[in-house]
């Protein structure tokens, strides 16, 4: 059987969910090799790997190979591919992994498909373009194929107790002309939130919230959900809420098992970003607003009133 | 300092997109189409850059003759001079061949820093910048909310989805900015006049020595085996709240019935 390599997304040893989503998706096509690039933690990641179908995990690790820099994870990648020989290389679909794909793409002449949403036996990619108005299939001609997964696109299967073989890569580096040196990772205050491109709810508030003290009112539902808070981009032009989390056609393309939209009109360059959600539901006090003709459940109503007994009704439900 | 902003033209955000059936390329003939609004904070970074140090600004694109106005559009925010290349032969390309013809044609220019968008409003895949720097041998610097250059040393905050980090590398590199790393200015009635003589320099694939073969739909390392429209979402249930918010019962009882609660 074809192996299928996965690109393992982590944070200091810990696998993001998106690595289970792409292990649980090759192992459907093939044997499972993970690939691990990071100055430790391999060890606490391999089990994890191994329980989510890796049957071996090529690793470069030590100094110098840090996850968050591009290049020593391309040069990882390309080793593990040199000896695999793999059917596909899975990548998540990430900032980071984006640079990653593209650029060992260019470097080995390989054709990249970019927020893969499904994947089947011949390699034939589904994509979803034009903010979701098209579904688009599409396979990689040249080389091997390096397809990079959208977060929650699939599944993480139930785990198993499988302990996979690691194999060192034995690779050394020199920092070189193209290297980008990592000075300091800043992580945001997000309230323990899930970030808005993994997160399977989003709450987000638009210009309706009328005041940036009111998105307490976004973040108050979505603590009582676990979701993430998104917002729109009159909201974050306006200064109300961070960049990151804009949704829409120049922010972020969300497709969440659940979008709660507040305050937010539906303007076409915001549905490109969340119409792909299985469930919108959205509260807004016009009823001709956009939003609702792409809501499964609308409230016509203001928002000050409906989301605060809102939120107290789904924390009552949830004891 | 030189410094070259590549320029996409994209169709309209508000225009509904559309695969060609016959070729399967995005058409970008039957809609209005406008300059990239990413590229536009790539533009507006360049323009602060030049007025802090001194040097030149050009824009870059790629894209048949009917691009023109994004690149002009580009030109009256204020920078010196453009080079469209622009060749029946690059109908059709993905990001691979557009990386690669981008940077043949920045070698042309020489500059010391290279700004992009993020991403593209149509294509979204954010490719470009990595691929780009691959082939120019470069370091890439992406998605930065922040930039700064001292000497040679390129500083990025670089967005991450948790935060950002701080990134550095040598110059010459190249950075791709996001949307809100500045507030781009509008060009002015004099910009726009002034950009009308600003120079175009045209470059096909020979003056780039690429061969027609290599890249557009025949070179493609990727195709688009079929697509369909996705059928629109239909609006489903709407309730009108009385006045007191208790409409919200429903609304909650609505995300139990299908488990979110
Ligand atoms: C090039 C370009 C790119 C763009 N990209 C994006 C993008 O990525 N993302 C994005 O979101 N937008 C984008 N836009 C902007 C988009 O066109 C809209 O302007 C924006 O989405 C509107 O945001 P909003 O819905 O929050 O504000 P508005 O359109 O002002 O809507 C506010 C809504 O709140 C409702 N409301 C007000 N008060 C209350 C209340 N008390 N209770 C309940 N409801 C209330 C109103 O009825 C209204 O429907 C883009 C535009 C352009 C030109
Ligand atoms: N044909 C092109 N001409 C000029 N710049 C381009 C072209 N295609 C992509 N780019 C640049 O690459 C960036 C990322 O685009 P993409 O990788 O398509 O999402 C854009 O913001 C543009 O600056």
């Amino acid at each position: 059987m074809a192996t299928v390599l996965v690109l393992v997304e982590h944070e200091g040893g810990a696998p993001k969910k998106v690595t289970y989503q792409m292990l649980g998706k090759a192992r459907e096509l093939g044997d499972v090799a993970a690939v691990f690039v990071g100055e430790d933690g391999l060890e606490a990641a391999t089990g994890e790997l191994g329980r989510h179908g890796a049957a071996t995990v090529y690793a470069a690790t030590g100094e110098g190979w840090s996850e968050a820099s591009t290049l020593p994870v391309v040069e990882a990648l390309a080793a593990a591919a040199e000896r695999a020989e793999p059917a596909a290389i899975l990548v998540a679909s990430t900032p980071s992994g984006k640079d990653v794909a593209a650029r060992l793409g260019a470097r080995k002449g390989w054709g990249v498909l970019a927020d893969v949403v499904d994947l089947d036996g011949d390699l034939v990619a589904t994509q979803s373009v034009f903010g979701g108005a098209t579904t688009v299939r599409s396979r990689v001609r040249t080389g091997t194929p390096v397809l990079t997964v959208k977060p929650n696109a699939f599944g993480v299967p139930e785990p198993g107790d499988r302990s996979p073989e690691v194999v060192d890569l034995g690779l050394s580096r020199e920092p070189g002309r193209a290297d980008v040196r990592v000075i300091e990772r800043v992580t945001s205050e997000q309230g323990g939130r899930p970030d808005v491109a993994e997160a399977e709810i989003i709450v987000s508030g638009g210009r309706g919230l009328q005041d940036p003290a009111n998105f307490a009112l976004v973040e108050a539902l979505a603590d009582t959900l676990g979701a993430a808070v998104g917002a729109s981009r009159a909201a974050v032009d306006a200064g109300w809420y961070p960049h990151q989390h804009q949704v829409g056609q120049t922010g972020k393309t969300v497709s969440p098992q659940l979008y709660v939209a507040v305050g937010i009109s539906g303007a076409i360059q915001h549905r490109a970003g969340m119409q792909t959600s299985k469930t919108i539901v959205a509260v807004n006090k016009d009823g001709d607003a956009p939003i609702f003709s792409i809501s499964d459940f609308g409230v016509v109503g203001d928002l000050f009133k409906v989301v605060p007994r809102l939120t107290e009704e789904v924390a009552k439900r949830k004891g | 300092m030189k410094i070259l902003v590549t320029v996409k033209r994209v169709p309209d955000t508000a225009a509904e997109k559309r695969l060609d059936p016959d070729d399967k390329t995005l058409d970008r003939e039957s809609v209005e189409t406008i300059m990239n609004p990413v590229d536009e904070y790539a533009v507006e970074e360049a323009l602060r850059l030049k007025e802090a140090a001194g040097g030149e600004v050009v824009v870059l694109c790629m894209g048949p003759t009917s691009a023109l106005p994004a690149v002009r559009k580009a030109l009256s925010m204020g920078p010196d001079a453009a080079v469209h290349v622009h060749d029946d032969g690059l109908h059709g390309s993905d990001a691979f061949n557009t990386s690669r013809v981008l940077a043949a044609a920045i070698k042309t220019v020489e500059p010391d820093l290279v700004l992009l968008g993020s991403e593209s409003t149509d294509a979204r895949t954010s490719l470009v910048p990595s691929a780009l720097a691959e082939f120019l041998g470069w370091p890439a610097l992406t998605n930065a909310k922040k930039l700064e250059i001292d000497g040679t040393t390129v500083r990025v905050h670089r967005e991450t989805e948790t935060g950002y980090d701080v990134v550095e590398a040598d110059g010459p590199a190249v950075v791709s900015v996001v949307k809100g790393i500045n507030e781009p200015r509008y060009p002015s009635f004099k910009g726009i006049m002034a950009a009308k003589s600003r120079p175009v320099t045209d470059l096909t694939l020979s003056d780039l020595d690429i061969d027609p073969s290599e890249v557009g739909a025949a070179g493609a390392t990727t195709e688009v085996v079929e697509f369909a429209p996705r059928p629109p979402k239909q609006a489903g249930q709407k309730v009108e709240d009385p006045g007191d918010g208790s409409a919200a019962t429903q609304l909650a009882e609505f995300l139990a019935s299908n488990k979110f609660i």
